[in-house]
C-alpha cells in the first residue's frame, strides 16, 4: 500500500491547507488520545498535567506535528527522511509502533473536526495511507 | 456484560438523538468503500463503484448505509444488553455474508471520523472516549458468533 503520485499529490495539497492549524491539530490530537487510549499515559509519566490542552500536551503536539511536517517534505522517501526520528522512538523512547496507529487514528478525527469540507472521502484516503507509510517508516530501526 | 455510567448512557443517548442514520449511514459506507478499497468486494451487485464519484452517488451503497448505521439504533437502545441483540445479525455476517470481521472495526473507525466530522469541536474527547466504547462493544457483539 505504498504512496501513488496522486496520493503525494493530495497530501501535500492538504497539508499546505492545514499546515496553519498545525499546533492546534497536534494538541487536539495527543489530548484525545490520552483521555480515549488511557494506556497511552504511560509514555508521559513524567508530565505534571496530562489534562486536554494543558500546557506540556500543547507542546507536544506541537513537536510531534513538526514530525509529520518533515515527513510531508520528505514524502518520495520517508525510510531517509524519518531515520532519525525512527531511531529515536526505537532505541531511546522506546514507543511500541502499535501506538503509531493509535495517534493516527486520532489526527485523522481532529482533521475531520477541524475540516470537515476539505477532509472529503479522498483526502481522507490519501492522509489515512500516508499517516500509515509515516508508521512504518518509523517502525524502521525497531528490529 | 459492559458497565455503563449514567454519564456515558446519557452521551450516547444524546449523540445518537442528534444523529439522523440517512444522513451518516451513506456517508459512512461510501468512506468504507473508498478510503478501504478491498470491501467493494462485497457489494458487486451494487452497480458503479469504480471511482469516488461513482461510489458517492450510487443509489444502492445510500440505501445499504441507511441498513447498516439503523441497525445501530437497536444497540443504542440496549446498551445493557449488546451481545444478546446482535447474536443473530452476528451469525448472519458469519455464516450467510461471509463478511471478515475486522470490517465491523473498520466501519466503526470510519463512522467515529464522520460523526467527528458533524459535530466538531462538541465531539469532545471525553465523548469520543464513550462513542468509541460504544462501538467497541458493538463491534465485539458483531464478531461473537465467528467460530
Amino acid at each position: 500500500m505504498s504512496l501513488t503520485a496522486k496520493d503525494k499529490k493530495m497530501v501535500k495539497a492538504f497539508w499546505a491547507k492545514v499546515a496553519g492549524k498545525a499546533e492546534d491539530i497536534g494538541c487536539d490530537a495527543l489530548s484525545r488520545m490520552l483521555v480515549v487510549y488511557p494506556q497511552t499515559k504511560t509514555y508521559f509519566s513524567h508530565w505534571k498535567d496530562l489534562s486536554p490542552g494543558s500546557a506540556p500536551v500543547r507542546k507536544h503536539g506541537g513537536t510531534i506535528m513538526g514530525g509529520i511536517s518533515l515527513a510531508v517534505a520528505s514524502i518520495d522517501d520517508l525510510s531517509a527522511g524519518l531515520l532519525a526520528l525512527s531511531e529515536l522512538h526505537a532505541f531511546k523512547l522506546r514507543v511500541d509502533p502499535a501506538n503509531f496507529k493509535i495517534l493516527s487514528h486520532n489526527i485523522l478525527v481532529v482533521l475531520a473536526i477541524l475540516f470537515p469540507n476539505e477532509f472529503n472521502p479522498e483526502a481522507h484516503v490519501a492522509m489515512d495511507k500516508f499517516l500509515a507509510a509515516v508508521g512504518r517508516a518509523l517502525s524502521e530501526k525497531y528490529r | 456484560m459492559v458497565d455503563w455510567t449514567d454519564a456515558e448512557r446519557s452521551a450516547i443517548l444524546g449523540l445518537w438523538g442528534k444523529i439522523s442514520v440517512d444522513e451518516i449511514g451513506p456517508q459512512a459506507l461510501a468512506r468504507v468503500l473508498i478510503v478501504y478499497p478491498w470491501t467493494q468486494r462485497y457489494f458487486s451487485s451494487f452497480g458503479d463503484v469504480s471511482t469516488p464519484a461513482a461510489i458517492m452517488g450510487n443509489p444502492k451503497v445510500a440505501a445499504h448505509g441507511k441498513v447498516v448505521c439503523g441497525a445501530l439504533d437497536k444497540a443504542v437502545k440496549n446498551m445493557g444488553n449488546i451481545l444478546a441483540i446482535y447474536k443473530s445479525l452476528s451469525e448472519t455476517h458469519a455464516n450467510k455474508l461471509f463478511v471478515d470481521p475486522d470490517n465491523f472495526r473498520v466501519l466503526a473507525d470510519v463512522l467515529t471520523i464522520v460523526i467527528a466530522a458533524k459535530f466538531g469541536a462538541a465531539f469532545t474527547p471525553e465523548i469520543q472516549a464513550t462513542w468509541q466504547k460504544f462501538m467497541k462493544v458493538v463491534v465485539a457483539a458483531m464478531g461473537s458468533r465467528y467460530f
